[in-house]
């Protein structure tokens, strides 16, 4: 079956993107960004809080991370939400130790199924990131703009209740997104997200609803990647957060402030064999001057506050 | 299609490497290196092929969009960086669509002396069932494109995400292409037999590829850095019996990660401190070669072969 002409038509080619989502920049020739201090760089430290639904649907794709056994998958239902028994719990054990400040993108059911665990957050003093309804609800554009709004809405309903946070920061699970979803998520009172994987510097996103601020999240040093995508071992993913942190360091020196973003799981790094190696890669960071912890959005808003 | 599949094309003669015309490269150099690093453009909305779908999610995949986008907002400073300081030029493996979307990234590998050779027009169009007029219209495109952006006259042809046809080396021998990067089968260029002209297989490497070191092997970036020196070290050897080819392909959205982009600098500063390396192009490679006669000698060699195998 021949493919027809239009296969060679190729309507966004054009001088920059090949959407209006935000314009190509050079993240090298950029105006220099300073951090709160002078600091170099914003350490963004950010622990997934996840619920992965004994029934998820496996359409039109899973989020990572998801029940792969056969129906009733206890493996992985169990499993991950160890991460909101004990792991979570750990992590803030190791980050209050640390007397560090991060966020955490909280699936929405959580609030109602473990308050607990959303109150320890607030209690902690980190910011709580709307991580969408549960992983079995991804984002896409075959989803209607009621049903897409209506998942959004909820999440943030239940997320802003339970931890008297504004919320407005956004991680979709498995970082999805349909065409659509920057407008619902600005019409919905977010104001900076997470999803997009092109930058170590906060830019701006356009929408329909108002703009957005796509904040950086490294995607290929996340502990569940380089864990359970990789299958490297815990010193290589400590080996691998210290390289990208001196890099982003290095070039803070000529280039302005660098975001290094370290994406953990509640699941993964919460395990007691692992939340040690966290300690490692963060001590190695901190013991550098000029790094400066802060929830994202607090990244966010010191970006903004110099555009 | 599927009715007329064939077990090989043969499209190249079998020619063992014990008993081989010697390759002596320019200047009295061992081994050519060459560096081709991919720069792509992968779309947001793009169409279907019945072979292929572009992206494993539906449309828009932002993550993995976003991902390669990451190349061409930050990865191909430090990629381009880390080859000036180790004295390589690349070697472009471009989707020339790039040449609209980012003429900044042309201007700097055009300014630095590297050569394009084309990739087809983005990396998520496939010219798996084209018609071969279909096919020859985006060879016309890439020439015209590479042409009108950089004045260079395309030499080389990687095809967009490696797809390919029956007939796609002949029509690229057709078009004046000298050299297609789709095969692995050597680390010596061969001729490739087509209906028309001379075309040769420049050893190119997925094993060397950070795509594949990456995304498939998963290894973690210091291996890589491991790996490069080790397939360096056995060729610069082998090269005292006859000139070999070391290729190693790039994505910057990988290899320019700032976890990964030490590790691949490197690596090549040790191999531009070896005596005897030719820091090379895709296009100087496959001159030297027919200036060298190697083609003809080569040619001659496996027809040889095949004669004496009877």
């Amino acid at each position: 079956m021949p493919l027809p002409d239009s296969y060679l038509d190729y309507s966004a080619r054009r001088y920059g993107m090949d959407h209006d989502r935000y314009d190509w920049s050079d993240m090298f020739a950029r105006k220099p960004i300073r951090w709160p201090g002078g600091a170099r760089i914003a350490l963004s430290i950010v622990t997934h809080v996840q619920h992965f639904p004994l029934d998820m649907p496996a359409k039109p794709f899973k989020a990572p991370g998801a029940l792969s056994m056969p129906y009733p998958d206890f493996r992985y239902f169990t499993n991950r939400d160890y991460g909101n028994r004990l792991g979570v719990f750990r992590v803030l054990r190791l980050l209050s130790d640390m007397g560090l400040r991060g966020s955490f993108a909280i699936n929405g059911c959580i609030a109602a199924r473990y308050p607990a665990v959303v109150r320890a957050v607030v209690d902690g003093g980190h910011e709580v990131v709307a991580h969408g309804l549960d992983m079995g609800k991804v984002h896409h554009s075959g989803l209607t703009e009621a049903d897409e709004g209506a998942i959004i809405a909820e999440a943030l309903r239940l997320l802003r209740d339970g931890s008297g946070q504004a919320v407005e920061g956004w991680l979709s699970p498995g970082r999805a997104q349909g065409f659509r979803t920057p407008e619902l998520l600005a019409r919905n009172g977010v104001r900076w997200c997470l999803d997009w994987a092109n930058d170590d510097l906060p830019y701006r996103m356009r929408t329909a609803e108002g703009p957005l601020l796509a904040m950086p999240l490294a995607y290929e040093t996340d502990d569940r990647v380089v864990a359970n995508e990789y299958f490297h071992s815990e010193p290589e993913w400590v080996q691998q957060v210290k390289d990208r942190f001196d890099v982003l360091y290095r070039e803070s020196a000529e280039y302005g402030g660098r975001v290094m973003s370290l994406p953990l799981h509640s699941w993964v790094s919460g395990m007691p064999y692992r939340v040690e190696y966290l300690r490692e890669a963060l001590g190695y960071m901190l013991a550098h001057d000029g790094v400066w912890t802060a929830p994202a959005g607090e990244i966010a808003a010191a970006f903004a506050g110099q555009e | 299609m599927a009715a007329q599949m064939q077990s090989d094309l043969g499209l190249y003669d079998y020619l063992p490497w014990p008993g081989r015309p010697k390759i002596t490269w320019p200047g009295g150099k061992k081994l050519a290196v060459w560096i081709a690093p991919n720069i792509e453009f992968y779309e947001y909305d793009p169409p279907d092929n019945p072979t292929r779908t572009p992206w494993g999610r539906p449309n828009p995949d932002v993550l993995q969009y976003s991902h390669r986008d990451y190349g061409n907002r930050a990865g191909w400073q430090r990629m381009m960086a880390a080859m000036d300081r180790a004295g390589f030029r690349g070697s472009v493996s471009l989707n020339v669509a790039l040449c609209d979307h980012h003429p900044e990234i042309i201007r700097a590998c055009a300014d630095r002396g590297w050569e394009f050779f084309s990739h087809g027009i983005y990396n998520t169009r496939y010219v798996y069932n084209m018609t071969i007029e279909q096919e020859r219209e985006i060879i016309r495109d890439a020439f015209d494109t590479v042409r009108t952006h950089t004045g260079q006259e395309l030499a080389g042809w990687l095809s967009p995400a490696l797809s390919n046809n029956l007939w796609t080396m002949d029509i690229l021998a057709e078009a004046g292409i000298q050299y297609t990067c789709d095969m692995f089968h050597d680390d010596q260029p061969m001729p490739v037999k087509v209906a028309s002209g001379r075309l040769i297989s420049m050893p190119y490497s997925l094993e060397m590829n950070d795509v594949i070191v990456y995304n498939s092997q998963k290894v973690t970036p210091r291996h890589y850095g491991e790996i490069i020196r080790r397939q360096f070290d056995q060729l610069y050897r082998e090269s005292d019996e006859s000139g070999m080819v070391m290729c190693i392909p790039l994505h910057p959205y990988l290899v320019g990660q700032p976890h990964r982009i030490d590790a691949f600098a490197e690596a090549i500063e040790y191999i531009a401190g070896h005596e005897g390396v030719w820091q090379a192009t895709g296009r100087e490679i496959a001159a030297a070669y027919h200036a060298s006669g190697a083609y003809d000698a080569m040619t001659a060699a496996a027809a040889a072969h095949a004669q004496g195998e009877r």
